[in-house]
């Protein structure tokens, strides 16, 4: 247990880190000390993932410094990380599906066969990774290719070869994502037997309900500092919560509400899975309908599904009133349908074009004539969304690679402002950005609902929800668990429905 | 924002261009019979038939994909065609004969890389070895004499004291590099070979785009074919024999990116030229054929070992 008699195994003092236009880490203190589980918590953007990925050796800190067992130590890539004893588990996984159990936990720590180095010595890799899995306490066939594993044998397939090493901290980065409660009860059995044995493990969850049952100490950051660190006995689930919402609402979310017409688009009984809920709500013209949740809740690909792609099981999408088929993007797009990615550079934008080419790649049919496109029709159309979403850039002609990321967003906003669709769909349309860009893309969402659009406001920055929606609906492991208005739509009572918990409290 | 550097942006956009010219003037200097206008008028007839093909080739790598069945592609179209010019004595039948095995192998590729979404490399590579096996089967071997006034224009005459074929590829370039810049499809080509995904989830049929691509491609290689058939008046079952990889080589010089988004047929010229040339100079200087292939080896590492020194020295501003 987390023993103050005992000295600290790692002490991260003062830790900074800035990125442009960002202050991710501002003096950071963290201690986490032998055979404790010690969670980290906080909302998206708090700063957790860029401290583990110092400790980690993948950012390089400002200032600050890491002492391991008392001694100030150097982690500047993840090889010294591992020869410190600092195993990290990824949220994604990094296994090789086509490769065994095996040899996937030795991938790092490859025995060789004595004197002939470049030949492996399967033996001993069959041996040594055995011994891994049965001192977790698990049995997993060691000779089975990884692809073949449910998840959570995957999951602690991941953590067997965390340990190949001589781990002596591991951090765990929701490591229940995938999970379901079963399996989470053998993970955490896997937690407290590497705890007996004197590992030292950084919990990184938003689902504090876990958080609670497994860990010993608890930090919350919030906008890249400490809140609080104290023993879990000392503190409650709704005290936690406060601290990690921390901030009152800002007028950065100001907007003058828009008058709320017909429904825009109503989705019925449309089942994601074929053996979850099915998920029914209506957005109407000038609202802006938000979509909590935390990662991996559903909310991606719920959007991703009302514009086409991924399976469906079943359901309706009524568009103002009239059954729409959205089986494409492109049927969607002509449906009236609009969607902003969670990932701007992977799925939003075009990075080696223009900007003028990205802004009017959504209607070439409307600037072109048989075929061949008119200039001057594509210029006013730019000239005019660079105008109205004052996108800074110095000419229409610049890739949009080098534009900042909120000038981006707003290259991605105005694309589809140029199509001019009845219903938006903005998954995480802040992610990334810097807060005066924030405030700018917020005015813009503001604008569309002006204009008699209807958004579906999909983000996990509770905050940014709560404060731009008219009517919140709140998603937990794929099911639609409240939905909000008016006084009783607070941060706090989206974050409790969204770690799972009751409208009621905990 | 950024600071212009103007003298890295014009290595970096006519880089290829200037090598062209330092092999044109050393190969000048080497040997006087090089640089007359009737050796260039020689080297442009040469180049022709990659020129055609590597303006098809351009537009498939443009979307980030490739066509390895072009030179199969030539040879079959080239046999039909000359088999259906023994058979109707019609040459025209004959050149639509032609464009439209072209048309038809370019739908094959198209259809299993956009629809059934295999990798396109797969693909024309079995399209490659089906185009020549069929060749071989139609012609039992043996090449088909082409007997008729028509193709001999077309192979060797002259409009204007310009070869048939450069006139003809001329336009082809012309109207390539319309199609790329000033259309539709050709913006759509830029934007999916940039970001197929991101293409797709602004609503663009991502598919039908890429089919066309590969039919473009095709066509071209039946048009090729006419032009090589004409030119040696027959069709040899073993026509087109690693064309495909001198129309990469050219693409490639050129500066379009194998992964696509970035280049143009206009660099693509450039490096059919820089293969044309050398090839013609080595000729004149006598080298071996042996070494004439391990001379355009070492040109196409060196000349895209410089590219990307350009490219890298802009990129890091």
């Amino acid at each position: 247990m987390g023993d103050k008699e005992v000295d600290p195994i790692l002490s991260m003092e003062g830790i900074c880190k800035s990125f442009p236009g960002v202050k991710a880490l501002d003096g950071v203190d963290f201690s986490l000390w032998p055979k404790e589980v010690h969670a980290l918590v906080g909302e998206n953007g708090a700063g957790k993932s860029t401290l583990i990925k110092i400790l980690a050796g993948v950012y390089k800190m400002d200032s600050g410094k890491i002492l391991v067992e008392g001694r100030p130590v150097d982690i500047s890539s993840p090889r010294q990380a591992q020869e410190h004893g600092i195993s990290v588990v990824h949220q994604e996984f990094t296994l090789v599906p086509q490769m065994t159990v095996a040899e996937n936990i030795m991938l790092s720590n490859m025995p060789s066969i004595p004197g002939l180095r470049s030949l492996v010595d399967k033996k001993t890799m069959v041996y040594e990774s055995e011994k891994i899995l049965n001192g977790l306490g698990v049995d997993i066939d060691v000779f089975a290719p990884v692809r073949l594993l449910t998840m959570a044998e995957q999951q602690i397939v991941e953590i067997a070869k965390a340990l190949s090493g001589k781990t002596r901290i591991l951090v765990m980065d929701e490591p229940t994502a995938a999970l379901s409660n079963v399996e989470v009860e053998r993970l955490f059995d896997v937690i407290r037997t590497l705890v007996s044995k004197g590992i030292a493990v950084i919990y990184i969850s938003h689902k504090l309900e876990e958080v609670f049952r497994i860990s010993h100490r608890i930090t919350v950051l919030r906008d890249g500092r400490v809140v609080s660190s104290s023993p879990i006995s000392e503190v409650t689930r709704n005290e936690v919560v406060k601290q990690m919402v921390g901030r009152e609402l800002t007028t950065m979310y100001d907007r003058c509400k828009a008058d709320i017409g017909g429904p825009a688009m109503e989705v019925k009984g449309l089942l994601l899975d074929p053996a979850g809920e099915p998920i029914s709500f209506t957005v109407h013209e000038g609202e802006i309908l938000g979509i909590a949740g935390l990662m991996g809740a559903g909310q991606i690909q719920l959007a991703r599904a009302l514009f086409g792609i991924g399976r469906t099981y079943g359901g309706e999408v009524l568009l103002r009133g009239r059954p729409a088929s959205l089986s494409s993007p492109s049927k969607a797009v002509r449906s009236g349908v609009g969607l902003v990615t969670e990932n701007r550079k992977e799925e939003g934008l075009v990075q080696l074009l223009s900007v003028s080419k990205n802004i009017t790649i959504t209607v070439l049919d409307a600037i072109s004539r048989r075929g061949v496109l008119s200039s001057w029709m594509e210029d006013r159309i730019v000239t005019e969304k660079i105008e109205e979403l004052d996108i800074r850039t110095p000419s229409p002609k610049q890739p949009v690679m080098n534009l900042s990321g909120g000038n981006q967003q707003k290259v991605v906003l105005a694309k589809w402002l140029a199509v001019d669709p009845d219903v938006m769909i903005m998954c995480e349309p802040t992610r990334g950005i810097d807060v005066g860009a924030k405030a700018e893309i917020y005015r813009l969402i503001g604008g569309m609902a002006k204009n008699g659009k209807a958004v579906l406001l999909i983000s996990s920055e509770i905050p940014e929800v709560v404060g731009m929606s008219d009517r919140v609906l709140v998603l937990h492991s794929g099911r639609v668990v409240g939905e909000l208005m008016g006084d009783e739509c607070t941060q706090e009572a989206v974050l409790r429905l969204a770690t799972g918990g009751s409208v009621v409290g905990a | 924002m950024l600071a212009p550097r103007p003298v890295i942006d014009i290595l970096r956009r006519y880089g290829m261009t200037f090598i062209l010219l330092a092999m044109i003037a050393a190969l000048s200097f080497m040997n006087p019979r090089f640089f007359s206008v009737s050796n260039f008028l020689t080297i442009m007839r040469q180049v022709a038939i990659n020129g055609a093909l590597a303006a098809g080739m351009t537009m498939v790598i443009l979307t980030g994909g490739i066509d390895l069945s072009v030179g199969g592609n030539v040879a079959l179209a080239g046999c039909f065609a000359a088999g259906a010019l023994q058979s109707t004595g019609n040459p025209w039948i004959a050149i639509v004969v032609a464009l439209g095995v072209g048309l038809m192998i370019g739908m094959v590729n198209g259809f299993f890389v956009s629809y059934a979404k295999l990798p396109p490399f797969i693909v024309t590579l079995a399209t490659l070895a089906l185009a020549r096996g069929f060749t071989l089967v139609y012609t039992e071997g043996r090449p088909i004499l082409v007997d008729s006034p028509i193709f001999e224009v077309i192979g060797g005459g002259f409009l204007a004291g310009v070869p048939v074929p450069v006139l003809i590829v001329a336009v082809v370039y012309l109207i390539v590099g319309f199609v790329l810049n000033r259309t539709k499809f050709g913006r759509l080509v830029y934007a999916i070979g940039g970001n197929e995904q991101a293409c797709r989830l602004s609503g663009v049929n991502v598919e039908r785009t890429k089919m066309l691509v590969y039919v473009w491609c095709g066509l071209l290689a039946g048009l090729s074919s006419v032009i090589l058939s004409a030119r040696l008046l027959s069709a040899q079952p073993t026509a087109g024999t690693g064309y495909e990889l001198d129309a990469i080589a050219a693409v490639i010089l050129g500066g379009t990116s194998l992964s696509g988004g970035e280049g143009g047929v206009g660099g693509t010229l450039v490096g059919a030229f820089i293969i044309g040339v050398l090839a013609n100079g080595l000729n004149l200087l006598n080298v071996s054929p042996f070494y004439q292939d391990v001379a355009k080896g070492a040109v196409i590492l060196a000349a895209v070992l410089m590219d990307k020194a350009f490219h890298s020295t802009a990129d890091a501003r």
